[in-house]
């Protein structure tokens, strides 16, 4: 489950994939989480993080983990 | 006043979709650049991100996302609210037909805060309305196709008779069939009456030549600029693509009588079907400037920027001659920008 | 060690695109709504339990007395009548009453409703196309105003009268063109064709009615002030020759109901709010036409109005619970919510304004909401633009006061509980939750299907 490798992510939380031409726009957290995710990190770790980090049951993070990677794939943002 | 004051106008204007069925927004900015005699600020109002009008900065100064008229008069007086806080705007004019209810409704608001507009009525829009048309049309004596609302079938046999072939049938809100036989009539009736709902329209066919006309009222009852065109060649979607400027008394006292009988304040153009016999039938109005507005500019009658004359209290005397012969043709120009404006737009809803 | 961490919400993309996407276009329903008449919504979910109606009693009689003083304040001689089928709650329609609202009633249950409720009988109309014999029979010696629909009706009417020796006092619901489609021709006589005079010589000939009235109801959530314009003035052209022509004065015209509330409807392009005309505009109208018709001014007939969803539709709430999200096929996120058609009957008709009862943040995201129930058709709004929603937050509906209450299905799920808040902000109580008690008390097991064995 890694990001594609070009895809453009900025401050505000834009993110711009050069192979298929769509922008998207994301929420604080979920730039975050890209970032990490373009810096290499793990899911385990990348969830470990935010757990320490955020407010949020294991329970509930763990069903959002699945969510947002189905976005990242319907977004087609993420390696083959 | 004149181009030494230092502060420029700022006039809002809507309708940046320049595209193949275009909006009037970018030929009223232009025309409101070459016609007005001081320096302005144009603040752009959009809808969708990809107004072409957004993008191109000589042409607007600063666009900002308003909310679509479906979201009400609030969500829209409220972005209004905050725009006219960073910008200190003193007109608007809206350009489509769906947001002049809103624009209409808040006017008054807006003139509490300083901002003019210069439009219809709430009566006057609703008067000149699809259906509402005929009746307008008989109370003042134009010609307007006949139409009937019918609700079963069995009705389209004697407005067979009385109408003639072929019939126009339209749907409650959208889509017209051109039926020429009684079964094809039928056919029309219950395609339509199933994807709308009742009431069906059937309306009258009138053959002819299609002829409109762009005209701005002052709200007295006196037309200040008619300027009658000619389509010499559509787009696909019925659009003009090229028109001419034409010159005939009737067209301009059919405009004149027009203005005297709704006292129209504002701009507005009449979509004319000149027939066999040379009746001139009104076939719809629009309440707003069309998308070919920057030819009543280019024949001597600058009517955008008259309007903002208008707005800002000036007397303005009728017209009396414009060009004859002036022809528009529109062409499309592929303009180059960044991804990250697009994103800005999108996200920040100004840029 | 407390370590204070942040607010969490979950992860979320947005693809940019051409059209759909303006979120400056539904701010306004972005609003938390966190107290109804300075009650907490949290507190009211706490203690009634989700879903909940909430009735708010201000609402309700701010509504009726604007509603009076626009009639009132152009014409002389005005009554309201409450439309039970609205909403038949016992404390909903006594407010009304209260206020001095007489009842209007469309069948025998409803009719002894009203009497329960104190209504005296001569303050009742009682109204549709299915009135049995023996509610006629109590109608008749309670003097109230049997309002007739059809020809059947009038001449089993005419027929009971044998056995009183009471005239019974009538009006006839009237039809008509009021360039309105479609028409509503299938309730009364028609106006156009003749039939409304025909029903009103015969019951003037029958000698044994007492015709005092003239009706209408010419549709509901009307938008056209116009059609009761014209409305108003064939009933007067009826009135006038009932009294040159037959000699019978008439005493008061009932407009009926009809006039809109905020909400908005589904498909409509511009909301509600802005579009529909006030009550202000209808009472122009009606009162205008009434008062340019040339009676008497001794000889002014009473106005009736029967109005329903305007005056109660926007004192009502439904408050409730999420109870999960999904994501959709098409990528679409749904949110289903714990009430669905069928305690929210309106949401067929309604696009119904929903707002979160918690703060959230200024993301948002294009839904659909669902109901719980195991059918496709359980949507309470196709699409709507909400901030991010977890299980477990709660949501207000707006504007369900008029007709939920009665038309609601007890179909997979009980009623909910419904309570009013009164003018002093103190929650009542006014009508229970149903039980499986209260469900299975009508039924009956035959012996043989009294045990089972698996
Ligand atoms: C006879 C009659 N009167 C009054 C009403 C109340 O109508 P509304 O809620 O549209 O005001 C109805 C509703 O159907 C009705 O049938």
């Amino acid at each position: 489950m890694k990001l594609k490798k070009n895809i453009a992510t900025s401050e505000n939380g834009f993110i711009f994939n050069p192979a298929t031409g769509d922008s998207f726009s994301s929420n604080p957290i979920a730039a975050e989480i890209l970032q990490m995710m373009k810096d290499g990190k793990s899911s385990s770790q990348i969830k470990a993080e935010l757990l320490d980090k955020y407010h949020v049951e294991e329970l509930q993070l763990e069903r959002d983990w699945d969510d947002w990677m189905s976005q990242l794939k319907d977004a087609n943002l993420l390696e083959q | 006043m004149d181009k030494h004051t230092k502060k420029p106008l700022v006039i809002a204007v809507t309708g940046l979709n320049a595209i193949d069925s275009p909006g009037p927004g970018v030929a009223v900015i232009r025309a409101l650049r070459e016609g007005l005699d001081r320096e302005l600020r144009i603040i752009g109002f959009s809808y969708e991100s990809l107004e072409p009008g957004i993008y191109m900065h000589d042409i607007v100064d600063k666009t900002y996302q308003i909310p679509y008229p479906s979201a009400g008069i609030k969500a829209l007086f409220e972005r209004l609210n905050y725009i006219h806080a960073e910008e200190g705007m003193e007109i608007i004019i809206p350009n489509f037909d769906a947001e002049l209810y809103n624009f209409i409704r808040l006017s008054d608001r807006l003139a509490e805060i300083g901002i003019r507009t210069f439009l219809p009525n709430i009566e006057q829009l609703e008067a000149r309305d699809k259906i509402n048309l005929l009746k307008f049309g008989k109370k003042h004596k134009f010609h307007v196709p006949e139409d009937k609302v019918i609700n079963k079938a069995e009705e389209l046999n004697k407005l067979a008779e009385d109408f003639g072939y072929p019939l126009v049938v339209k749907g409650k809100y959208y889509e017209a069939i051109i039926a020429y036989t009684i079964e094809q009539a039928h056919k029309a009736f219950y395609k339509l009456s199933a994807k709308w709902g009742h009431p069906i329209i059937v309306q009258q066919f009138i053959n002819g030549t299609e002829i409109n006309i762009a005209a701005l009222g002052d709200g007295e009852g006196n037309a200040i600029s008619i300027i009658p065109m000619r389509k010499l060649y559509i787009t696909d979607k019925g659009k003009a693509w090229a028109g001419i400027t034409l010159e005939d008394q009737e067209l301009i006292d059919l405009a004149n009588h027009f203005v005297k009988a709704t006292k129209w304040k504002g701009g507005f153009e009449l979509e004319i079907m000149k027939d066999a016999k040379g009746h001139l039938y009104i076939m719809e109005v629009n309440p707003r400037f069309p998308a070919w507005i920057y030819l009543t500019a280019g024949a001597g009658q600058n009517q955008p920027a008259t309007l903002v004359k208008m707005a800002l209290g000036e007397k303005v005397a009728p017209f009396t001659k414009y060009e004859v012969g002036k022809i528009f043709i529109r062409y499309s120009w592929d303009h180059i920008t960044d991804v990250k404006e697009f994103q800005h737009l999108s996200a920040y809803g100004e840029l | 060690m407390i370590t204070q961490k942040l607010i969490y919400e979950r992860p979320f993309i947005k693809k940019m695109n051409a059209g759909l996407m303006n979120k400056f276009g539904t701010r306004t329903e972005f609003q938390a709504l966190k107290y109804i008449d300075g009650v907490s919504v949290k507190s009211l979910l706490a203690e009634y339990g989700s879903p909940v109606f909430v009735l708010s009693e201000k609402q309700i009689r701010r509504n009726y007395q604007n509603a009076v003083r626009s009639f009132k304040t152009r014409y002389p001689k005005v009554q309201f009548a409450w439309s039970y089928k609205t909403n038949y709650i016992n404390a909903v329609c006594n407010v009304f009453h209260q206020e001095g609202s007489w009842a209007e009633v469309v069948s025998g249950f409803e009719y002894r409703k009203a009497l329960g409720n104190g209504v005296p009988g001569n303050k009742i109309i009682f109204n549709g196309p299915d009135k049995h014999p023996e509610d006629i029979l109590l109608a008749i010696k309670n003097d109230s105003l049997l309002h007739i629909d059809h020809f059947d009706e009038l001449y089993s009417l005419i027929e009971l009268c044998d056995t009183q020796d009471k005239k019974p006092r009538v009006a006839i619901r009237v039809n008509m063109d009021t360039g309105v489609y479609p028409i509503w021709d299938r309730f009364g006589f028609n106006y156009e064709n003749g039939q409304a005079w025909n029903a009103i010589t015969k019951i003037i000939g029958s000698g044994k009615l007492k015709l005092v009235g003239l009706h209408c109801h010419i549709g509901t959530y009307m938008l056209a002030t116009s059609a009761y314009a014209i409305a108003a003035s064939k009933l007067c052209e009826l009135a006038t020759n009932c009294k040159n022509q037959l000699h019978t004065p008439i005493q008061y015209l009932d407009l009926g109901g009809g006039f809109p509330s905020t909400n908005t409807l589904r498909g409509a392009y511009l909301p509600g709010v802005d579009t529909v005309p006030s009550v202000d505009d209808f009472a122009e109208a009606i009162t205008s036409t009434i008062l340019a018709h040339g009676f008497k001014q001794d000889e002014l007939p009473l106005l009736i109005l029967e109005s329903g969803r305007v005056l109660i539709d926007d004192a009502g709430y439904l408050l409730g619970t999420v109870l999960a999200n999904k994501r959709l096929s098409d990528g679409r996120r749904a949110t289903i919510m714990d009430f669905g058609v069928n305690i929210l009957f309106t949401a067929f008709w309604y696009e119904h304004k929903i707002s979160p009862a918690q703060d959230f943040t200024h993301h948002s995201e294009d839904m659909v909401l669902y109901g719980p129930l195991c059918m496709n058709i359980d949507v309470v709004r196709e699409s709507v633009n909400l901030p991010l929603l977890n299980r477990g937050d709660n949501v207000v509906v707006h504007k369900v006061g008029a007709y939920n209450m009665t038309q609601w299905m007890q179909f997979i799920s009980m009623r909910p509980n419904v309570v009013m808040i009164d003018e002093k902000g103190n929650p009542h109580l006014i009508r229970k939750a149903e039980t499986l008690g209260y469900l299975e008390m009508q039924e009956e097991t035959p012996t043989h299907l009294k045990s089972i064995n698996l």
